[in-house]
């Protein structure tokens, strides 16, 4: 197809052949913006998509991701492969991604992880497929997830959490539950991916 | 609107401003009233008013049905006709956007004009800057934003701020007021039935709210929802904002004009 | 060559199609409820954001500088993509894309592939191609499942069935879903229950899954997708072979420019903060996703609007659908009435554009399917002067017609009176003299052309004495 290729490029430049001029592009956007209380901030915006966000000190995660499993029934749990020992307790069956096949995150209960970086703002997590998120699959297809975000992890706005990333690993930006608006613009929660999200903010 | 009260409506801030009146083809026309209203409100304001007669249309049909050079004909003339004037007065949200943002991308006409224009109410508010020009109207009256004094021009709340401090009215919100009354010139003609959807919309929500009047600042769309009112026969009245603006409790608006 | 099937064979010109949505009363009553529940929304949404006028004039300006000099950063992406072990087609036209990507479907031993939402590959009718060659392409967009499976064709950019109602989409399901309940109930969420259990398989076993692209980054090869349900995860994360057809605008320079379109996207389009999942992969991650990524560039009509000085910001848009959803038209006629998977005011002028055939009527009625209300710049993320655009195709269909066509004669002897103050007071003489047969000042019945206001509309009658004979008999003193 390289006739192709050498074609566009070449309709390509004939189009141009007006010399466009391209302004600067202007950064005055805000990059920053600040927050009395930016854990607060991340709270109420990932609990606006209906998932269920609670704050905890560093003591209490393990007894809080117990909790959190407990309620939704999970005893089958997916642990990427750096999840902290701490993390893991000892309450439920974790499975470790060995890898796991499909049939298998098919059929566990949940899956826990961490994140790298969670956007205040418009109550965004970005896994980067770290070792506390795992591969990609991990947090798809079971239908829980429950996210453990530490507070140096949450920025306020969208330009500070790029800033903070790789990004050519591969990048997914969860913002509440799965969900659509397809049917009169109806917001339904829960389609193919995790049907429930909660989230555990740890203070610092 | 707390403008304003020591305005008295006899006081003449333009101080004798020259001010060339740019009436439009369609007001000329067919709603000669609506110019003499003007001509009367800026006059109370102590305006000096001039209409060069050799002013015809501004070539906004043209342009917006696609003939580029008969609307770049009829702008050159305009430019011609108006040369000399410091201010530019139309009482035409879209005549007066189409000289200040469509002259100067015609060739040849360039920014000269475009940068003298105004809207009647911009001039008004803007550079004679008074709210209160002394009308009386005592009705019941709507006000319907035309989408290019709206987004073209921008001319924001000034239409209203003019309305809010007219003696006797009773102003009423139009519901939906920003939605597009489904005129857009040749528009009404070549996709005739969804400009009479729009149209049959707008209707109900004027008609909602009870007003007897309907005003705007331009009679093109003023034609379009008074014709789709007049069918109907509902009794309700559309009128340019400056027939309201000009009507006074010595020379008040009869419903017969 | 070949007709874009941009636009569906054989619909009739918008005024046409239009008459007939109009006097659907169940889609009219469908449109009003969706466009007004998601403008509102939009509303809310952008009211929240303090820089949107900044951010819009960015977006603005990374689009042009990318299409400024789209032929360098086009190679850059090729470069990219490849040395992270991704492989880069380009195709010339709709037939090409679709020959590549039938041909890497069976490569891959696959006879369905799971698709996520994509306008481009709507856009270049590929679902009818891989039929056609063996291949089945199963849409897994909740949307586009209903209109699949309704057999339909989409009406809107993001939420293409937003002319179907919930009992309209339940009696789809019941009649093409062989393992949707009997008892099926009309709410989203059980409807959506109904299509998650539909795809869950499919997702699980499928080979090859094909996709859309939001944005491309030349410097790093990155591709990112914009999503809510998570199907596009599925098929972005489980299959082993992944094929992304992509126009070629949608690049960007920089992976920092996507700060400002993940800010201005999720706003203008589901109206949200942030859509719930957004996904983004460069090549192949080894153990991760897809082993197998390739990557085909698409022309289809792009160059030929680019070389149009003035229809080329066209190219800018980022598919978020905001101006359909505020546009006065759209919301009366609906998406179908447009006959393109492009509809509403972006569709009206990037359409023609695509064609790119003077005598297709169909496409040089669209840029007339605006009252040029200008709601569309209003909400535009990336300041797309749509009236502009639209004005100026106006005046390129006008140039394809005959100067001798009816409205050419018309326009032109208008143009020849307003031109000459004295024809023009002699036609207000003529005008005012034919009024006195209309005592009421108006008239209810006009012949053809007029009838097309009359319809609907009295028609005033020119005044006895114009503003200039006014101004003559009392004023002209002060004047000439």
């Amino acid at each position: 197809m390289s006739d192709a290729r050498t074609a566009i490029l070449h309709r390509v430049r004939d189009a141009l052949s007006d010399r466009p001029m391209a302004g600067d592009i202007p950064r005055d956007y805000d990059l920053h913006r600040d927050y009395p209380d930016l854990l607060e901030l991340a709270q109420e915006r990932i609990a606006d998509y209906k998932a269920d966000v609670r704050r905890v000190s560093p003591a209490q995660v393990g007894t809080e991701i117990t909790a959190a499993l407990a309620r939704r029934g999970a005893a089958r749990v997916i642990a990427p492969p750096g999840l902290p020992t701490d993390w893991r307790t000892p309450e439920v069956t974790w499975l470790d991604d060995t890898p796991l096949g499909l049939d298998e995150l098919d059929a566990a209960d949940a899956v826990v992880t961490g994140c790298a970086v969670t956007i205040a703002e418009t109550g965004t997590i970005v896994l980067d497929a770290g070792p506390t998120q795992g591969r990609r699959a991990l947090t798809l297809v079971p239908d829980y997830h429950l996210c453990v975000i530490e507070a140096h992890q949450v920025v306020a706005t969208v330009p500070e959490a790029l800033a903070r990333l790789d990004t050519t690993r591969p990048l997914t930006f969860i913002s509440g539950p799965s969900a659509t608006s397809d049917i009169e613009l109806d917001r339904v929660e829960g389609v193919h991916g995790p049907r429930t999200l909660d989230v555990l903010l740890i203070e610092s | 609107m707390t403008t304003a009260q020591h305005e008295s409506p006899t006081s003449r801030p333009a101080a004798g401003m020259r001010v060339a009146l740019m009436a439009t083809c369609l007001t000329d026309t067919l709603y000669p009233h609506t110019a003499r209203a003007v001509v009367t409100l800026l006059e109370r304001l102590g305006c000096t008013v001039e209409f060069p007669l050799s002013q015809t249309c501004c070539g906004q049909m043209h342009f917006n049905t696609g003939y580029r050079d008969d609307a770049t004909r009829l702008a050159s003339r305009m430019n011609e006709v108006f040369d000399g004037y410091t201010a530019v007065v139309a009482p035409s949200g879209s005549c007066a956007a189409m000289v200040r943002d469509i002259y100067p991308k015609l060739p040849g006409v360039g920014e000269d004009l475009a940068h003298r224009m105004y809207e009647l109410s911009e001039f008004l508010v803007d550079v004679l800057g008074v709210t209160d020009v002394g009308a009386y109207f005592p009705h019941r009256v709507t006000y319907h934003p035309t989408c290019h004094s709206l987004r073209m021009l921008g001319v924001g709340e000034r239409p209203l701020q003019l309305l809010r401090a007219v003696r006797g009215i009773d102003l009423i919100e139009l519901p939906a007021a920003e939605s597009c009354c489904g005129f857009g010139g040749t528009f009404a003609v070549k996709n005739a039935e969804t400009s009479s959807a729009m149209l049959s919309d707008k209707m109900r929500c004027v008609l909602n709210t009870g007003a007897e009047v309907l005003t705007a600042g331009d009679n093109s769309c003023l034609m379009h929802i008074g014709g789709g009112l007049s069918r109907l026969r509902t009794g309700v009245h559309t009128l340019h904002l400056a027939d309201i603006l000009a009507s006074t409790e010595e020379d008040p608006w009869h419903v017969t004009q | 060559m070949a007709r874009n099937p941009v636009t569906w064979m054989g619909v009739p010109t918008f005024p046409k199609a239009a008459q007939e949505a109009l006097g659907d009363s169940q889609l009219r009553s469908n449109l009003r409820h969706a466009t007004h529940t998601i403008r509102d929304k939009r509303a809310a949404a952008v009211g929240e954001v303090p820089d949107w006028e900044r951010l819009r004039r960015a977006g603005e300006a990374i689009k042009d500088e990318t299409l400024a000099h789209l032929d360098t950063y086009l190679q850059k992406l090729e470069a990219a993509v490849t040395s992270r072990g991704g492989v880069v087609h380009w195709a010339r036209d709709a037939a090409e894309a679709n020959a590549i990507v039938l041909k890497l479907a069976r490569a891959a031993g696959a006879d369905e592939v799971v698709k996520v939402k994509s306008m481009a590959t709507a856009e270049i009718g590929l679902n009818e191609a891989l039929e056609e060659g063996g291949v089945t392409a199963i849409e897994t967009d909740l949307a586009e499942l209903i209109v699949q499976l309704g057999n339909d064709r989409p009406s809107h950019i993001l939420v293409p069935a937003i002319h179907r109602n919930r009992s309209e989409v339940r009696e789809i399901f019941r009649n093409q879903m062989p393992e949707a309940p009997a008892d099926l109930s009309s709410e989203p969420k059980a409807l959506a229950e109904a299509a998650r259990r539909h795809l869950r398989k499919k997702f699980l076993s499928a080979k090859v899954a094909v996709s859309g692209a939001n944005f491309a980054v030349a410097d790093t090869g990155s591709i990112m997708v914009v999503e809510s349900e998570g199907n596009g995860r599925m098929c972005l994360t489980l299959p082993q072979t992944l094929i992304t057809v992509m126009g070629i605008e949608k690049l960007v320079p920089t992976s920092r420019d996507l700060e400002v379109f993940l800010q201005l996207l999720p706003r203008s389009s589901t109206a949200e903060r942030m859509n719930p999942y957004t996904s983004m992969w460069t090549g192949v991650t080894p153990g991760d996703g897809p082993q197998e990524f390739h990557l085909i560039l698409l022309d289809n009509g792009r160059t030929a609007t680019l070389s149009d000085p003035v229809g080329r910001q066209a190219l800018r848009c980022i598919r978020c659908s905001a101006c359909l959803n505020v546009c006065p038209v759209y919301e009366r006629t609906g998406g179908q009435s447009y006959g393109s998977v492009y509809p509403g005011p972006i569709g009206a002028i990037l359409t023609p554009q695509l064609v790119d055939d003077p005598h297709d009527k169909q496409a040089a009625s669209l840029p007339f399917a605006s009252s040029l209300c200008g709601a569309c710049f209003e909400v535009c993320p990336v300041r797309i002067d749509i009236p502009e655009v639209l004005t100026h195709l106006r005046a390129r269909a006008v140039a394809e017609k005959s100067k001798m066509s009816p409205e050419a004669l018309a326009m032109s002897a208008m143009a020849t009176m307003f031109a000459d103050p004295r024809k023009y007071a002699l036609a207000q003489r003529a005008g005012a003299a034919a009024a006195k047969l209309a005592p009421s000042g108006s008239v209810s019945r006009l012949p053809f052309p007029g009838s097309r206001w009359t319809a609907t509309r009295d028609m005033p009658m020119p005044a006895t004495e114009s503003f200039r004979t006014w101004w003559k008999t009392n004023r002209k003193d002060s004047d000439e």
